[in-house]
């Protein structure tokens, strides 16, 4: 029913797009081919639900996201402009019904966000067919759905949510360990014999191929084998593990389906990270770029009021709110004006005047080369702490608050730059997450596993912590447990499947059983 | 493309009325979405399932924000995490725009199911309206209208030959002259009067009032959807009651006893005098948080029973949990009127969260 829906661009959209892209070229911006699709408001809320890829696994959540975007839709409080999937050719949905000096802004801000996805290092290791793996994963579940029960399925998809933020974000970076291949399989009778140098044959032709004795020495040789790196092992692990996702699929007692299942949320969680870990620069260097291409070509008389309109909104931020639209666009224009003044170095770092510091041009105009590099090696925490200075700070009127119990309120807590940058840092350290490692698989020697939170100040909240414990022990299927810090005490939190238990540990760090 | 989002959609509906995943329902929460009336913002109840994880707790979380302010400003609303509230979705725009209170009512009866409500038996109730409806040939020079003017003297030009296309030249003469007449209807007229009475005793804290606070303002919206008119009447109570302005019934705080007998008599005395039956549909909603001096509960029931009952469209009981409140009141209600209570209608609102259920509980009947 849906496919009989056109979702080409109209004539005159299609002309738009063909000048947006030679412009965006000739600004030097390098993207994928990117295919605009026009879509109805209700679809663009069910691919937004779906988090861009329209054949994903079915789950409730996804009802939920819609029912959300519908509703706020519907009832006139909110709507999605534009979305973009990160994938060779890049996607992009534009809505129908936005006028077309909308549609014009979009289209130059699309080309934005394709030219951060093909070029930001921290998009470098994502899967840039990820439409077709997307499909993949839903049919595989699909077909788990069909064979073990939608109920079955869902539940653990929940479970595996429950630890979807428990990844190393760094990994595809940092090679921390050698890889170890995994195949799974729906059969679970199906057994490896890796390392094995059995070749295909015929049935009659078997024992010649492949000589009963060899394969049988081979057998012994692969068993003694086993047994000596097992009893090699020391502690599990050996290093603090923060993939704890690949830990489980590794170490937990799982079928083979829901090690598929398990693996599958992984490589999606693996895909989205980067857009978490770049919001600001992402967005800041996509509004750039639509403000530079409209502002100095794409803008007629006519749509001067609605462009101002649309981009203000846009950027406009709330005390209790960071923009990262705003942030982002403001520094890559900090920089860019920075750059081409030659504001930098140590000569420049090493001036006290500030009536020098504010006449200071040596014209070395190199802001453009600058910001596509930046746009290039950073993420938004390296950008805020190589780019966020004391003037800029000042200008835009940062602040840091917190919460203040006995107001029951925020406040606004300090002005000052270093502890406003140490803040935003803060936020943004593994993408506002609580950093959480397996540190024992082997807990108290009882096969328990033990996960820790390194604490940076801020404290779990107990109640979370303790249902995502549950769910945990679910998937590991014996108790689970997890140190850190509430009220300023070091604790345990444990559940063993029937209760939660917390433990004090006072000062003492855990020692390793 | 996307026909799958019903499925999906259907089962998170049953998961938020419980019908499967019994387990998960634990984690619906209401009023994520934020409408925004004015300066005022409105959170609007749409069910949302949360997938607990690791997260970290609201104390200690802070974060940057941008704009005027000194060091120790207090921030209005409620702030989410700053940057570290970047969301993992893909870079989709969203735009937040203002709803009107009809608009909210609306909402609000669309995600409660609220049926609209039928005023009683009222339909005598009628007041004469004059509608400007028809068109007649003379009237005060005021209610001339002008187009229907032009066009009748363009049609006697034109039927006798003087109307010059290339010189459109039309002058309406005395005769062409049309004006807008009026005839009298008379309209049946619904018109409410909301009382409020609420316990202001010692027991009854901050938290307490924020919940009536809120829930009287979606009972307002609603019924003021409902109705043309809508006339407002605040009663607070400890010992002794008394009628007070809207500003006063939220910020008044007493000690002392709580004889709810009090209360209801100055209600009576209020809808006898202000609000004739004949005329208006009346509401009642008391809230407390169930404590009652012992000895007043038989002459709070009978006066209920006797006096005001008979009267309203609808009496509606909201108790509130206090950690110093007995709760003992609505137990003595369910007692006295047992099942066969028509328009009384009785609720225990635990928490935040529980606003929602209860204004569908009071208004649900259609009452």
């Amino acid at each position: 029913m849906a496919s009989i829906i056109n979702t080409s661009l109209t004539p005159e959209m299609a002309d738009i797009q063909a000048q947006m892209e030679s412009r965006a070229r000739n600004h030097g911006l390098d993207f994928f081919p990117t295919v605009f699709e026009l879509v109805d408001a209700d679809q663009l809320n069910q691919v937004a639900a779906y988090g861009g890829f329209p054949t994903r696994y079915p789950h409730w959540r996804f009802g939920m996201e819609y029912e959300q975007l519908a509703k706020g839709y519907v009832y006139g409080l909110q709507k999605i402009y534009e979305l973009v999937i990160n994938n060779d050719p890049c996607f992009a949905y534009l809505m129908r019904s936005n006028e077309l000096t909308d549609q014009k802004l979009v289209m130059a801000h699309v080309y934005g966000h394709c030219d951060f996805f093909k070029n930001n290092a921290y998009f470098a290791h994502t899967n840039r067919k990820m439409i077709d793996t997307m499909a993949n994963h839903g049919q595989r579940i699909r077909t788990y759905m069909d064979r073990f029960g939608v109920e079955e399925v869902e539940v653990f998809i929940d479970w595996c949510l429950s630890i979807e933020d428990l990844i190393d974000i760094h990994a595809p970076a940092i090679k921390r360990r050698a890889d170890v291949p995994r195949r799974f399989s729906t059969d679970e009778n199906e057994t490896h014999d890796e390392g094995s140098s059995r070749f295909d044959s015929k049935q009659y032709m078997d024992r010649f191929i492949n000589p009963p004795e060899t394969m049988r020495r081979e057998s012994d040789e692969r068993q003694r084998l086993r047994k000596e790196s097992q009893a090699a092992v020391g502690p599990m692990p050996s290093e603090p593990e923060r993939d704890v996702m690949l830990f489980l699929m590794e170490h937990a007692p799982l079928q083979p389906w829901q090690a598929d299942v398990l693996s599958i949320i992984r490589d999606e969680a693996y895909y989205f990270a980067p857009q978490a870990q770049t919001k600001i620069m992402n967005e800041g260097w996509a509004s750039y770029w639509h403000s530079t291409i409209m502002t100095t070509q794409g803008l007629t008389a006519s749509d001067l009021i609605c462009y101002c309109d649309h981009h203000s909104g846009t950027l406009a931020s709330s005390p209790t709110r960071l923009n990262p639209y705003k942030l982002g666009i403001e520094l890559m224009r900090d920089i860019e004006e920075r750059w081409d003044r030659g504001q930098f170095g140590k000569e420049w770092d090493d001036c006290d005047d500030w009536e020098t510091k504010q006449r200071w041009d040596r014209a070395t105009g190199l802001g453009r080369e600058k910001i596509f590099e930046v746009r290039r090696i950073h993420n938004d925490l390296t950008f805020i702490d190589e780019f966020l200075t004391l003037d800029f700070c000042r200008r835009y009127k940062l602040f840091k608050f917190g919460w203040n119990e006995d107001l029951d309120a925020y406040e606004i807590e300090s002005k000052a730059f270093p502890q406003v940058k140490a803040q935003l840092l803060a936020n943004l350290t593994n993408r506002g997450r609580p950093q959480i490692a397996v540190r024992d698989a082997n807990y108290r020697n009882r096969g328990e596993l033990l996960l820790e939170n390194y604490y940076e100040g801020v404290e779990l909240d107990a109640k979370y912590a303790a249902d995502t414990l549950t769910n945990l022990f679910a998937l590991w299927k014996r108790p689970v447990h997890i140190e850190t810090v509430l009220e300023d005490d070091r604790v345990v939190l444990s559940y063993d499947g029937i209760d939660h238990e917390r433990t004090d540990i006072g000062d003492d760090a855990l020692v390793r059983s | 493309m996307g026909m799958r989002i019903d499925h999906d959609r259907s089962r998170f509906k049953e998961i938020v009325r419980g019908r499967i995943r019994q387990n998960l329902r634990k984690y619906v929460t209401h009023g994520e979405m934020i409408g925004r009336k004015g300066r005022d913002l409105v959170s609007i109840p749409i069910p949302q399932l949360d997938v607990p994880h690791f997260r970290y707790g609201k104390n200690g979380a802070g974060g940057v924000g941008q704009g005027e302010g000194e060091e120790g400003d207090v921030l209005g609303g409620q702030g989410e995490g700053g940057a570290g509230a970047a969301g993992s979705e893909p870079g989709g725009h969203i735009l937040e725009v203002e709803v009107s209170l009809d608009e909210l009512a609306a909402i609000l009866g669309d995600e409660l199911h609220l049926p609209r409500i039928e005023p009683k038996g009222q339909a005598n109730i009628s007041q004469e309206k004059a509608k400007y409806n028809s068109i007649r040939r003379v009237g005060p020079e005021s209610l001339r209208h002008f187009k229907r003017t032009y066009v009748e003297a363009m049609r006697r030009q034109i039927s006798t030959g003087e109307y010059n296309p290339s010189n459109p030249n039309v002058v309406p003469t005395r005769d062409d002259r049309r004006y807008r007449s009026w005839s009298t209807v008379s309209e049946p007229e619904a018109n409410a009067a909301i009382v409020y009475m609420m316990d202001v005793s010692g027991s009854m804290t901050d938290e307490q009032k924020e919940i009536v606070r809120t829930e009287a303002f979606w009972i307002d919206t609603w019924l003021k959807s409902q109705y043309d008119g809508v006339e407002t009447r605040y009663i607070i109570h400890d010992a002794v009651a008394r009628e007070v302005d809207e500003h006063t019934f939220y910020h008044t705080r007493e000690s002392g006893g709580t004889r709810i007998s009090s209360a209801y008599r100055v209600a009576v005395e209020l809808m006898e005098s202000q609000f004739p039956v004949e005329n208006w549909n009346l509401y009642c909603f008391q809230f407390s948080d169930g404590d009652n001096w012992g000895e007043d509960n038989n002459q709070s029931l009978a006066l209920l029973r006797e006096r005001i009952l008979p009267k309203v469209n609808l009496f509606c009981y909201g108790q509130v949990d206090s950690p110093y409140g007995s709760g003992e009141y609505l137990k003595a209600l369910e007692g006295a009127f047992g099942e066969e209570r028509e328009n009384l209608v009785l609720s225990e609102i635990a928490d935040k969260d529980g606003i929602y259920e209860s204004i569908q509980e009071f208004l649900g009947s259609g009452k």
